[in-house]
């Protein structure tokens, strides 16, 4: 104990380290309050705010397609041939090419009712995603991966909606079931079309980025049959959340239990967007004065022989190093944590105001997000810290801690195309800024999840143990020497 | 209370430590004298456990140092006044070491108090001069009031009222029963200092003795008579002694005191003009240990 007070004692008493503690906090919170962003929303009059829509999960959603549906009561299930699916994409103002985008949409669906953002559970045939089964927007069951004509099946029995697929529409599989609470006796049940925004990544020398528009797709779906227990033909088309984004979206065409529908939109979790992630973008200003005050909290010690004295008042060798690791550590957590809080709490505030439309983030992710900067900066700091002590030279060690720790991350949120800047997030100590992710990314919205939009390859948790396995690595390798060493 | 038995070091190819072995102990003050690169501080490192020894051991009250708990409390040791963080106060310089041995701040006014840094404690230490320096080192060894205290070098860089302060305070050390070793390359520091002296050599002991014993081995009864009469070097040499002329119209005599050869001179009715006597000093006595440890070591390694 006495050792762990000594080196909080050493830290506090250099004015330029105390100095370097505040810059850490100081740096987070400069650049996650001041309105480096800015957006449209209410900035054009009372009309222009942005509400977003939030489906049952409490997630911004999107719910945009073409419903031929009918109030249906009580059990029964509804059956459809899709016989094909096709689409156009956006290629320019004006002009469009033939092109079917990966999660257009064409099935069935029982939801309860026409208003947006209300619960549902569908079956579909997607452009190259197979068949899937998907409610509530943010879930998503794959079924059958072929392509071609699929037969597709909707049964409600209570609250509970179970879906299944047939290549012939005799030997059916079932994709998958669910409860969905709120569904109400009488739903409304058809055929649903959407199709979504469509984008591609562009790489043009230094600038990285996407570039899409919208979709529509076609579906032509035969022998739509109501039955065990539904009943009903009166069949009638009506475009769910307002016009397709398509701007000529062709109206349906019914032939008996034949239909050609179109569709632009989507029905899912929103894509990539600006989240509390936005707030924590001053993080990489301060993990840099963290790991310079790591690596030199322990590289100084060499620098004039201090380390003898230091090691004659502690001849514990692998304690000191711990102590030292200790009071670095716990020091840029607490302002991480601190720094972070304020930025979580006012920065989205601030961004609010600017107009910037924003993505809901939890409580429990916020915490994530502010014990998640402490504890990047924290091992981060610690990983200079037995860098210092296997370098034993300041400017060596500072220089090694700022490009495996710091440089990784900014390569990738800048000049990197985004796959490789992902493949350096997974395995560099820069890994753990997944740890300031603030809303999920969705494999079944494409989009361009990007680092420098706030979306990492590795799960928050996973992050943090690469950044630890490479702390411990070097910390336990610094140990070694230490006590190896003669100094 | 510091006791090195038999350390063996190696750095490559070459040896620092050739079986260093000696004893320091309560109440002297031990002188630690040898040339550059003999050894003395590579000694007081393996000492305090910060180099590891090939072979041989050094115990501190019978434990090796690196087993002390608060280990300042059992030995204080200054090995380089430079070694402290130069934007830190000299205050809050002993403050980290006070706490690392558990002790508080009130223990640290009272060594700078006692060292003489009482007026220049809140100022930073990289603007102190060696001198100065010197003393924090002292102030930092003296923090845990250790019945033992090993100096390296103390007096490089003080300037000679410093040095006779230092003097005062190693001697009142060992006067309240404290073993204290200092190390110097020059012995004259260490005259009237010390009371016991181990002279080192190629990293091991050559003399290991008390200050009285090695002034009388060294007076080896050096005389210079100055007179004008051609006789004298023949009469000398009848009566047993050496005589060789000092250049300067002297000559320097061995193997007769001095009142023999006032007394054979005088028979002889041989006038003189001065006839002195020469004290060794601790320099003499060590230049002669030392320059038979050349001698020796000319003959090659054994």
């Amino acid at each position: 104990m006495s050792i762990l007070r000594a080196e909080w004692t050493k830290f506090w008493t250099v004015r330029g380290w105390v100095l370097g503690t505040v810059a850490v906090a100081g740096l987070i919170m400069v650049f996650g309050l001041a309105p480096g962003m800015s957006g449209s929303c209410g900035k054009h009059g009372p009309a222009s705010e942005c509400k977003p829509l939030i489906g049952p999960a409490g997630v911004e959603v999107k719910d945009g397609f073409t419903f031929v549906h009918q109030p249906l009561s009580g059990d029964g299930s509804v059956t459809v041939r899709v016989a094909s699916l096709t689409g156009e994409i956006f290629a320019g103002p004006g002009a469009s090419r033939p092109g079917l985008a990966p999660w257009a949409k064409a099935g069935l669906m029982v939801k309860s009712g026409t208003t947006p953002g209300s619960t549902y559970a569908a079956i579909m045939v997607t452009g190259s995603h197979g068949v899937r089964m998907q409610w509530d927007f943010t879930h998503d069951k794959a079924g059958p991966s072929g392509s071609g004509p699929q037969w597709l099946r909707l049964s409600r029995a209570g609250q509970t909606v179970t879906a299944a697929a047939s290549p012939d529409g005799s030997a059916w599989t079932e994709v998958g079931s669910t409860q969905l609470t709120g569904l109400p006796v009488t739903a409304e049940v058809g055929l649903f079309v959407t199709s979504p925004q469509y984008s591609t990544e562009f790489h043009e020398g230094l600038l990285n980025g996407s570039q899409g528009g919208p979709s529509l797709a076609t579906g032509t779906f035969e022998q739509l049959t109501a039955e065990q227990g539904w009943s009903g033909t009166a069949w009638h088309t009506d475009w769910i959340g307002g016009k397709p984004d398509w701007s000529e979206t062709p109206e349906t065409e019914q032939e008996g239990s034949a239909f050609r529908v179109a569709g632009s939109g989507d029905v899912g979790p929103t894509g990539a967007g600006v989240s509390a992630t936005q707030t924590l973008v001053g993080t990489f200003t301060a993990l840099i004065a963290a790991v310079v005050l790591g690596a030199v909290f322990m590289s100084t010690e060499y620098r004039r022989g201090l380390i003898r004295m230091t090691l004659a008042a502690g001849p514990r060798r692998l304690h000191v190093l711990a102590a030292k690791a200790a009071v670095v550590g716990g020091v840029t957590f607490v302002c991480g944590v601190v720094a972070a809080a304020v930025v979580v709490v006012f920065g989205q505030r601030v961004l609010r105001a600017n107009g910037v439309a924003l993505l809901h983030t939890t409580t429990l992710t916020e915490v994530r997000l502010m014990v998640g900067t402490g504890a990047l900066l924290a091992f981060s700091a610690v990983l200079a810290l037995g860098l210092g002590a296997l370098l034993r030279r300041s400017v060596t060690a500072v220089t090694v801690a700022i490009v495996t720790i710091v440089l990784p991350y900014l390569l990738a949120v800048t000049v990197l195309p985004v796959e490789a800047a992902r493949g350096l997030l997974r395995f560099t100590p820069a890994a753990a800024f997944a740890l300031q992710q603030a809303v999920k990314q969705y494999p079944q919205v494409d989009d361009l999840y990007a680092p420098a939009v706030g979306y990492f390859p590795l799960s928050p948790w996973a992050g943090l143990a690469v950044l630890a396995g490479w702390t411990v690595l070097v910390l336990g390798a610094a140990a070694v020497l230490l006590r190896r060493r003669d100094v | 209370m510091i006791l090195v038995n038999g350390i063996r070091k190696r750095f490559g190819a070459a040896v620092a430590l050739d079986g260093m072995t000696f004893e320091v102990r309560p109440g002297q003050v031990t002188g630690f004298v040898g040339p550059n690169g003999a050894g003395k501080s590579t000694t007081m490192r393996v000492i305090l456990g910060l180099d590891r020894p090939d072979a041989g051991q050094a115990l501190v009250e019978g434990k090796p140092y690196r087993e002390l708990a608060d280990p300042m409390r059992h030995l204080g040791s200054l090995l380089d006044a430079g070694a402290l963080q130069p934007s830190r106060t000299a205050r809050n310089h002993l403050l980290w070491l006070a706490h690392s041995q558990g002790l508080g701040a009130r223990r640290v006014d009272e060594v700078l108090e006692q060292t003489g840094l009482g007026g220049v404690a809140r100022r930073r230490a990289g603007g102190f001069s060696l001198g100065m320096r010197q003393r924090l080192g002292i102030a930092a060894a003296l923090l845990g009031d250790p019945p033992a205290l090993m100096l390296d070098e103390p007096f490089n860089g003080m300037d000679p009222e410093g040095i006779i302060w230092m003097r005062g305070f190693l001697r009142s050390l060992a006067g309240q029963g404290r073993a204290v070793l200092v190390s110097s390359h020059l012995m004259g520091e260490l005259q009237g200092t010390a009371d016991h002296v181990i002279v080192v050599g190629r990293g091991r002991v050559i003399a290991d003795a008390s200050v009285a014993e090695l002034l009388n081995s060294a007076s080896s009864g050096r005389i210079t008579v100055r007179t004008e009469s051609p006789e004298a070097p023949g009469i000398l040499a009848a009566a047993g002694a050496t005589a060789a002329p000092t250049g300067d119209g002297g000559l320097s005599i061995t193997g007769l005191p001095a009142e023999r050869i006032a007394e054979v001179l005088h028979r002889h009715g041989v006038t003189f003009s001065e006839l002195a006597a020469h004290r060794a000093t601790l320099e003499d006595a060590y230049l002669e240990l030392t320059r038979d440890a050349v001698e020796f070591r000319a003959e090659g390694p054994r």
